[in-house]
């Protein structure tokens, strides 16, 4: 019988420094994961706003969502890392790359949902341009720009993982060290790590969500369920629900 | 670009052919299981919430972890191919049971409060009346499902499976660009190509979206 | 006091919203701008507040061209509602009403304390304000958007359609608190709806318009109803004109018989009081229990009130009533009929 568990409770494997240390490889990729969700946000969120608001440039936006959609994530972390050499920028490169579609997606998707008549009637009550934009359509737009951001961290949590195979560091390498070397139990302990660390990373940004989403903007299930004769609302829901999940 | 695709065109079109089969496979089966599960989801309210959430845990597993703890779960090799046909059905089957149990309740309305009145039965209601309607939220899900698994096929490289993936990783080893931008082009030409092929059925099946109206 | 001078809207495109549109809204009045589709009553409104610039001539406020001025500065000071409320969900109901306040830099507690004043003032519970425009139902929303509009207490409200996505029974009563809260604050207001009994209503002064955005008639509401400009007026102003201008007669002329006469009748109809001698309801003969008055009237109630209220009664008379809700007359319908012949007679002199 083979000991899956045996790398997971040794407790060598624990310590919290040294090399290939679990602790070790566990902060490498949450840095790795925020640093690129940082970086690809700080990219994508104000050409998003600015291409909701204008609504000029609304092809760009799209037509990136679906390209970063089909782009074979493992393939641009490789492509990159074969051209430019084998260091850690290229794959950072190929993470912001690859976790700027869906932000910038989303983020065009949830300005345009916003009802116009709440705009109108703040312009026609006299907030400035900036004021309508920031206090109004963002708020307003933040269901669908969160889920945006949701989407990239799964994203590149999954690709950061892949990376090991080109070297980099995070809890991948467990899989990659484990596969080269036949070690089942040390894939077992990073399949297990990087499936926890995943879930985990994704209650967290539910958590963010509810705190950062008015409750008077958020879908409530209540209103899913009921058999109202109207129910044009949750079609849109249904659909954006199944758009917006990318990995 | 070209020398490698002439000298190399055999072992492109293997990769191309399994990658079509590793991708599109687990889409049709977990499409097909997603319809029970996610109907249940509806009629039995209780089980919306946990099934949206289970599909929620199992769809935020990067792709390499799943292809790696199904083996000692389903007692294979690590480098069998059912590994990543489980895996990425279980990913769809996340992914559209959501979607059905959103896309059923979503059509619930007049429609379906007259067929009912009419003397539809549940299931004869289902497949006449509700699915119909539902067709075209159902196939966004679809097309999102189908371009991630073409995507994520490529994971599958690292454990023997990886269709176009082979490319990557070959290409990686080798230092040969050509192969990479050769797999990548071709797995977006893919899934373009079935995205397209999605839209074209939708239309087929739902005629009467054709005529006039936009939403 | 609103001034239109020589307004016109062309769109790129060529077509002409409002064609020289010169007209004075008073202070103090509500003006209604009403017509058919593509009358341009909306752009008119929105080119007060600047949401529309006009192509040619100036509107101005008590003197001053609005251009002159800052737009966001200018709408500030200036009330606007919309057709569906237009509220921001992501704020709870009192921060909904307090936006143009905290926009002007008032201090959030101060702000937050008269929204929840102005929320009582337009009819609705305090308890709402923590609430979310969400959990509100149609008719509340545009309560809210009316306090909302309120909040900064300006001078001058545009109204566009504000009761016009609510049913019927919610819009009398929202129209009805309405003109309360007119009767207490005495805003200039410029109200646009395509309904014209609702302009009848509610306006002080009736501006029609007609397609292609010129100005048909100005005019009180009993102006437009007895003395319609042209054809085009006296159809949009509908068929039974003459029937609605009852509406602005009172009753008080009325000559009334003893309430005696039908509570001691030997008719197959009689009158029954109450021990304090209010109406309880219309006796007939061979059917059991009473038959229930749907209303009475007052010396201020409207001819159109009274004619209704006779004809609907199984004795063809309506109950008028003093202030205490006491019978002090009954009016049978060909009383009002007499009447109406005697009106015509000193117009005729």
């Amino acid at each position: 019988m083979i000991n899956y568990f045996g790398y997971l409770f040794d407790s060598a494997n624990w310590h919290l420094t040294g090399d290939s240390s679990i602790p070790e490889r566990l902060g490498q990729h949450v840095a790795y994961t925020l640093v690129t969700l940082v970086v690809s946000a700080a990219i994508a969120l104000p050409i998003g706003l600015l291409i909701g608001h204008t609504n000029r440039g609304a092809f760009i936006a799209i037509a990136l969502g679906n390209l970063g959609r089909s782009l074979p994530t493992f393939g641009l972390v490789l492509l990159l890392v074969t051209i430019f050499g084998v260091y850690q920028w290229p794959v950072i490169v190929a993470l912001v790359a690859l976790a700027v579609p869906p932000i910038l997606a989303q983020t065009y998707a949830g300005i345009r949902s916003v009802d116009r008549s709440a705009v109108d009637a703040a312009v026609g009550m006299g907030m400035r341009p900036m004021q309508v934009l920031f206090r109004v359509e963002v708020p307003m737009a933040m269901p669908l720009i969160i889920s945006g951001l949701r989407s990239a961290l799964l994203q590149v949590t999954a690709t950061a993982t892949i990376a090991a195979y080109a070297s980099f560091g995070g809890l991948g390498r467990l899989l990659i060290d484990g596969l080269n070397r036949n070690e089942y139990d040390q894939i077992f302990a990073g399949a297990v790590m990087v499936a926890l660390l995943a879930i985990a990373l994704d209650y967290l940004s539910a958590a963010v969500e509810r705190a950062v989403v008015s409750p008077g903007v958020r879908e409530r299930r209540g209103r899913l369920f009921s058999r109202s004769a109207a129910s044009a609302p949750s079609k849109t829901s249904a659909e954006e629900t199944a758009v917006s999940t990318s990995r | 670009m070209i020398t490698y695709v002439r000298n190399n065109h055999v072992e492109i079109v293997d990769n191309l052919v399994q990658h079509v089969w590793l991708s599109l496979l687990p889409v049709v089966i977990g499409a097909l299981l997603a319809l029970p599960v996610g109907y249940l989801a509806v009629r039995k309210r209780w089980l919306y919430q946990p099934v949206v959430n289970a599909g929620a845990i199992i769809y935020s597993i990067p792709s390499l972890a799943l292809f790696l703890i199904l083996p000692p779960l389903l007692g294979v090799g690590y480098l069998s191919a059912l590994n990543v046909i489980v895996g990425l059905t279980l990913y769809t089957l996340a992914l559209l049971s959501r979607t059905v149990a959103d896309a059923l309740i979503s059509v619930q309305g007049q429609a379906t409060q007259a067929a009912r009145a009419m003397g539809y039965r549940p299931i004869r209601q289902l497949f006449g009346v509700e699915l119909p309607m539902a067709l075209p939220v159902l196939f966004a899900g679809l097309r999102v499902a189908t371009v991630a698994n073409i995507s994520l096929v490529s994971v599958g490289a690292l454990v023997g499976s990886g269709g176009l993936g082979n490319l990557f990783t070959g290409g990686f080893q080798l230092g040969f660009v050509e192969a990479i931008i050769v797999g990548i082009v071709l797995s977006m030409l893919l899934a373009g190509l079935c995205d397209v092929g999605l839209v074209l059925l939708q239309r087929w099946l739902t005629p009467w979206t054709r005529t006039g109206a936009r939403t | 006091m609103i001034t239109f001078d020589s307004v016109t809207k062309a769109f790129p495109g060529g077509n002409v919203a409002v064609d020289d549109l010169s007209l004075e809204l008073p202070t103090g009045q509500i003006t209604v701008f009403v017509g058919p589709s593509g009358c341009g009553k909306t752009t008119s409104l929105r080119m007060i507040n600047r949401t529309i610039e006009p192509t040619s001539g100036t509107i101005s406020i008590d003197g001053e061209d609005v251009t002159t001025q800052d737009a966001a500065t200018l709408r500030r000071r200036i009330g606007y509602v919309i057709q569906n409320a237009g509220l921001f969900p992501h704020r709870t109901i009192v921060d909904n009403i307090a936006t143009v306040p905290l926009l002007n830099g008032v201090n959030k507690k101060q702000a937050r304390e008269e929204a929840a004043e102005l929320l009582t003032r337009v009819g609705l519970d305090e308890s709402m304000a923590r609430r979310y425009p969400s959990q509100l139902s149609g008719g509340q929303q545009q309560r809210v958007g009316v306090a909302r509009a309120l909040a900064a207490d300006p001078p001058v409200m545009l109204m566009d359609e504000p009761f016009s996505a609510v049913d019927p029974v919610v819009r009398d009563s929202l129209q009805q608190e309405f003109l309360r809260l007119q009767s207490e604050l005495g805003k200039t207001i410029a109200f646009v709806t395509h309904d014209i009994d609702e302009a009848i209503k509610l306006g002080d002064n009736i501006a029609i318009l007609r397609v292609g955005g010129r100005l048909a008639q100005l005019g009180s509401p009993q102006d437009v109803l007895d003395n319609p400009a042209d054809d085009f007026v006296a159809d949009f102003v509908g068929r039974d004109r003459g029937f609605r201008a009852l509406s602005f007669i009172t009753a008080a002329a009325l000559d009334v018989e003893p309430v005696r006469e039908y509570v001691e009748r030997a008719d197959a109809v009689r009158l029954v009081l109450d021990d304090a001698g209010r109406p309880a309801g219309w006796s007939v003969h061979g059917v059991e229990g009473l038959r229930a008055l749907p209303s009475t009237f007052t010396r201020d109630d409207s001819l159109r009130l009274v004619t209704d209220l006779a004809i609907t009664s199984p004795a063809g008379a309506a109950v008028r009533v003093d202030a205490d809700g006491v019978a002090d007359g009954v009016v049978a319908h060909e009383a009002v009929a007499r009447h109406l012949t005697a009106m015509r007679h000193e117009t005729q002199r």
